[in-house]
């Protein structure tokens, strides 16, 4: 009797960015062959290295084979059925301030809780909007100029900073990496790009707001952090798409490099559109994180709060090749109704000891599938390495599954590398035991996921741990009665 | 003032009877004590106060402040001041004691329209009811019966009871598992929470913690039913006889 009554009481949850704008799009043919990856790198305006380097990636590509080791399950993906590139028609010509921005495209981003107008909202938050596959805007970049620190789209920084992009574009995720990192790098079309100089403490916030509006089409955005020696920064990026019956493809990549005593903090609230109660629908959300931690004493910190896409294929990883460096991955991966995610991530220790942490906190309901998938990998040279990793797993009903796959590669014998696991479950015992107390079945699992997720919620930004916690209260809405 | 009014319960779980026609009449600030033997449905009488999905009254009424409280959710039910001392209470994982107690308290402070308490007077508060059954601080930072042992959870659960200061406690064997000085601990806690605007349900096997709480009334329940009443001398005569004596067709003497 008892986990069925949850499973009756489960109903369709609230997506509540799934509006449509109406912007006139520019789009690229359906399909993928050279001829669409030389019109994307002219509606660029990009310089020739760039045109080599994507068809460079595109013949790989070619070569390649989706992978299908996740524990992810979907039809077959039709490459060529695909718009690779669409842009509001307003945008021909890019728009040199927000004046002349289509109030349309503004609407849209304000819509999203991202007013680019009214800075003062957001005050210490800097802006990059993207939209399908360009850039909308990006604020305070003025004020952060001042500093050194460069905070554009990655397409002002290949055309702006050609030597910074051609030097670590593609350093830390190369093409060859993998099926999605190829197509991301042949195709991709915007994104964000950050350099903070030498020493310097980047003073706010900076944020990348992505939003898929276009139907049948891919997002494939690239993202390059630069922190060079004794700089600090903290990113976030954010994402939503439009209710749509169809699965589109996002497939980004996202490349980060740590200098000499450098931090960068990467934090995402990943909520692009789930599909519906039946499993129809939502983003495929196949992404390539890594970042490097280069110079010894570096820190790279990854933080993400995983809601949304009806699939999640991601893996946050740190290579550990400073000494002394450090690697950090906080996560939540929350998934309701029909959703699956495999998610985790892999700690490459190189440098002396190195230390790295994981604490990974799945929450799964409905029929969803929710995984861990991590590995620890200690080289021979990372003498005095240390892991630790924590795996927990939140069940809501026993239509859902949790798995964990850890896989711990040591190498030398001075290291140590500890592993936790532990699987719990809202039954409807516990949540009646709630009850008894005074407390309803949707505080009760509020305070139950909130507990469990404390530990990663508190490592995001202030203003954003609220509103991610907001987040995975709403993403099970309906999941009781 | 009649607090608990229960008229000819009849309980079925899975369309099988459980219980069998009950009927119990509980005043404020009366301590009653249930016996009987295992699977009687002691439990089940104590769920069904509490409004555990599932379990279908087939026919009777409950009334509980002059209200028909089989109409209410659990939670009204617990908000309205009925509380349920778990014979099993569960592991919430998660929720710490403190923070559990923090949202239960402001839930019954909010139906009373009453302000949430501040959060100083809320810890003291805290610490001074977990004294009371000898449950250290540290308690409160652990998670919700959390790798507590068998005891200790006993002994949660009167410290919620002391939280949460209800009208009408239903204390489902909390005595069983508990050592001596343990059961010492909590019938005191028990006696030190008894009020006159706060009755008790005492559901339990043994004599033992009749002896600290000294019951002003004793039933026993045999096959769904209360099949004799009487003071708290009844609990002796159970104690000496066993319940075999009830079924060797005494059942009926007052
Ligand atoms: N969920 C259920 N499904 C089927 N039968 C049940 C269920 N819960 C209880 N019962 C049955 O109801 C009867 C009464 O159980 P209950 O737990 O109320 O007994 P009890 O008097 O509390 O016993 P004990 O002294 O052992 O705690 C038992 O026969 C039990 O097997
Ligand atoms: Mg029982």
């Amino acid at each position: 009797m008892a986990e069925n009554d949850i499973l009756k009481e489960i109903t369709e949850r609230e997506y509540k960015y799934g509006f449509v704008s109406l912007i006139e799009q520019e789009y690229a043919p359906k399909g993928l062959n050279e001829d669409i990856i030389r019109f994307i790198w002219e509606k660029k305006k990009e310089p020739p290295f760039m045109l080599e380097w994507r068809l460079r990636a595109f013949r790989y590509w070619q070569s390649m084979k989706e992978p299908h080791w996740a524990k992810v399950e979907y039809p077959p993906i039709d490459y060529q059925d695909i718009h690779y590139y669409a842009a509001p028609k307003s945008f021909k010509d890019k728009p040199k301030s927000l004046e002349e921005v289509d109030p349309e495209i503004l609407r849209t981003f304000e819509k999203l809780g991202i007013p680019l107008r009214e800075r003062e909202r957001l005050a210490g938050v800097a802006v990059d909007a993207v939209l399908d596959s360009v850039s909308v805007a990006t604020t305070f970049k003025e004020k952060l100029e001042e500093l050194g620190i460069i905070f554009c789209s990655i397409n002002e920084a290949i055309r702006n900073y050609p030597d910074l992009v051609q030097k670590y574009l593609g350093s830390v995720v190369p093409y060859t990496d993998n099926f999605f990192a190829a197509l991301n790098s042949a195709v991709f079309s915007d994104g964000s790009f950050v350099y903070v100089p030498k020493g310097v403490r980047c003073p706010m916030e900076l944020s990348t707001y992505f939003r898929i509006n276009a139907s049948e089409t891919g997002q494939f955005e690239r993202t390059l952090i630069i922190a060079d020696e004794g700089s600090y920064v903290s990113y976030l990026e954010g994402c939503t798409a439009p209710i749509r019956d169809e699965n589109q493809l996002h497939a980004a990549v996202v490349e980060l490099i740590a200098l000499k005593d450098a931090e960068i903090k990467y934090s995402t609230v990943q909520n692009w559109y789930p599909g519906d109660k039946e499993g129809k629908g939502g983003i495929y959300n196949f992404v390539t994180k890594r970042g490097i931690c280069l110079g010894e004493n570096s820190k790279i910190s990854w933080t993400q709060v995983e809601t949304g896409s009806a699939i999640t294929w991601k893996y946050p990883s740190c290579i550990l090749k400073g000494d002394n460096s450090v690697g950090e991955f906080y996560s939540i991966a929350l998934t309701n109704n029909y959703q699956q995610a495999d998610t985790g991530t892999k700690m490459i220790h190189l440098g002396k000891n190195t230390r790295s942490r994981i604490v990974s906190k799945g929450i799964a309901a409905g029929f969803s599938n929710n995984s861990y998938r991590g590995l620890v990998q200690i080289s021979k040279k990372a003498v005095g390495a240390r892991n630790f990793s924590q795996c927990d797993s939140l069940l809501l009903g026993d239509k859902c599954g949790a798995h964990t796959f850890p896989y711990i590669e040591v190498n030398n014998s001075s290291s140590i590398v500890e592993h936790e696991a532990t699987t719990s479950k809202i039954s409807d015992e516990i949540l009646f035991y709630c009850n008894q107390r005074g407390i309803s079945k949707e505080d009760a699992i509020g305070l139950i996921v909130n507990g469990f997720s404390r530990e990663v919620l508190n490592q995001l930004p202030m203003e954003f741990a609220v509103e991610a916690q907001k987040l995975l209260s709403v993403s099970l809405e309906g999941s009781v009665g | 003032m009649e607090i608990l009014k229960i008229e000819n319960l009849k309980v079925a779980i899975d369309g099988k009877l459980i219980i069998k026609g009950l009927n119990l009449t509980i005043n404020s600030g009366e301590v009653h004590a249930i016996m009987g033997p295992n699977g009687t449905g002691k439990s089940t009488l104590a769920y069904v106060l509490a409004g555990k999905p599932g379990y279908e009254v087939v026919e009777g009424e409950i009334t509980f402040l002059g209200k028909n409280i089989l109409e209410l959710e659990p939670e009204e039910r617990a908000k309205e001041g009925l509380f349920l001392a778990f014979q099993y209470p569960v592991e919430i994982p998660g929720v710490t004691n403190a923070n559990f107690m923090k949202t239960a308290v402001n839930e019954v402070r909010k139906y009373r329209n009453l302000e949430p308490l501040d959060a100083f007077d809320f810890l003291q508060t805290l610490k001074e009811r977990a004294a009371l059954v000898g449950l250290d601080s540290s308690y409160l930072n652990r998670n919700v019966n959390e790798g507590f042992s068998g005891g200790e959870k006993k002994r949660n659960e009167i410290f919620q009871l002391a939280m949460l200061e209800p009208i009408l406690a239903v204390l489902d064997e909390t005595d069983s598992g508990l050592d001596i000085d343990a059961l010492k601990i909590v019938a005191n806690g028990v006696n030190s929470l008894r009020k006159p605007d706060r009755s008790f349900l005492v559901i339990t096997h043994y004599q033992r913690l009749l002896n600290y709480l000294t019951p002003d009334f004793v039933h026993v329940m045999y096959d769904g039913k209360i099949v004799i009443s009487g003071g708290k001398e009844l609990a002796y005569e159970l104690e000496a006889k066993g319940y075999d004596w009830l079924k060797n067709g005494n059942n009926g003497l007052k």
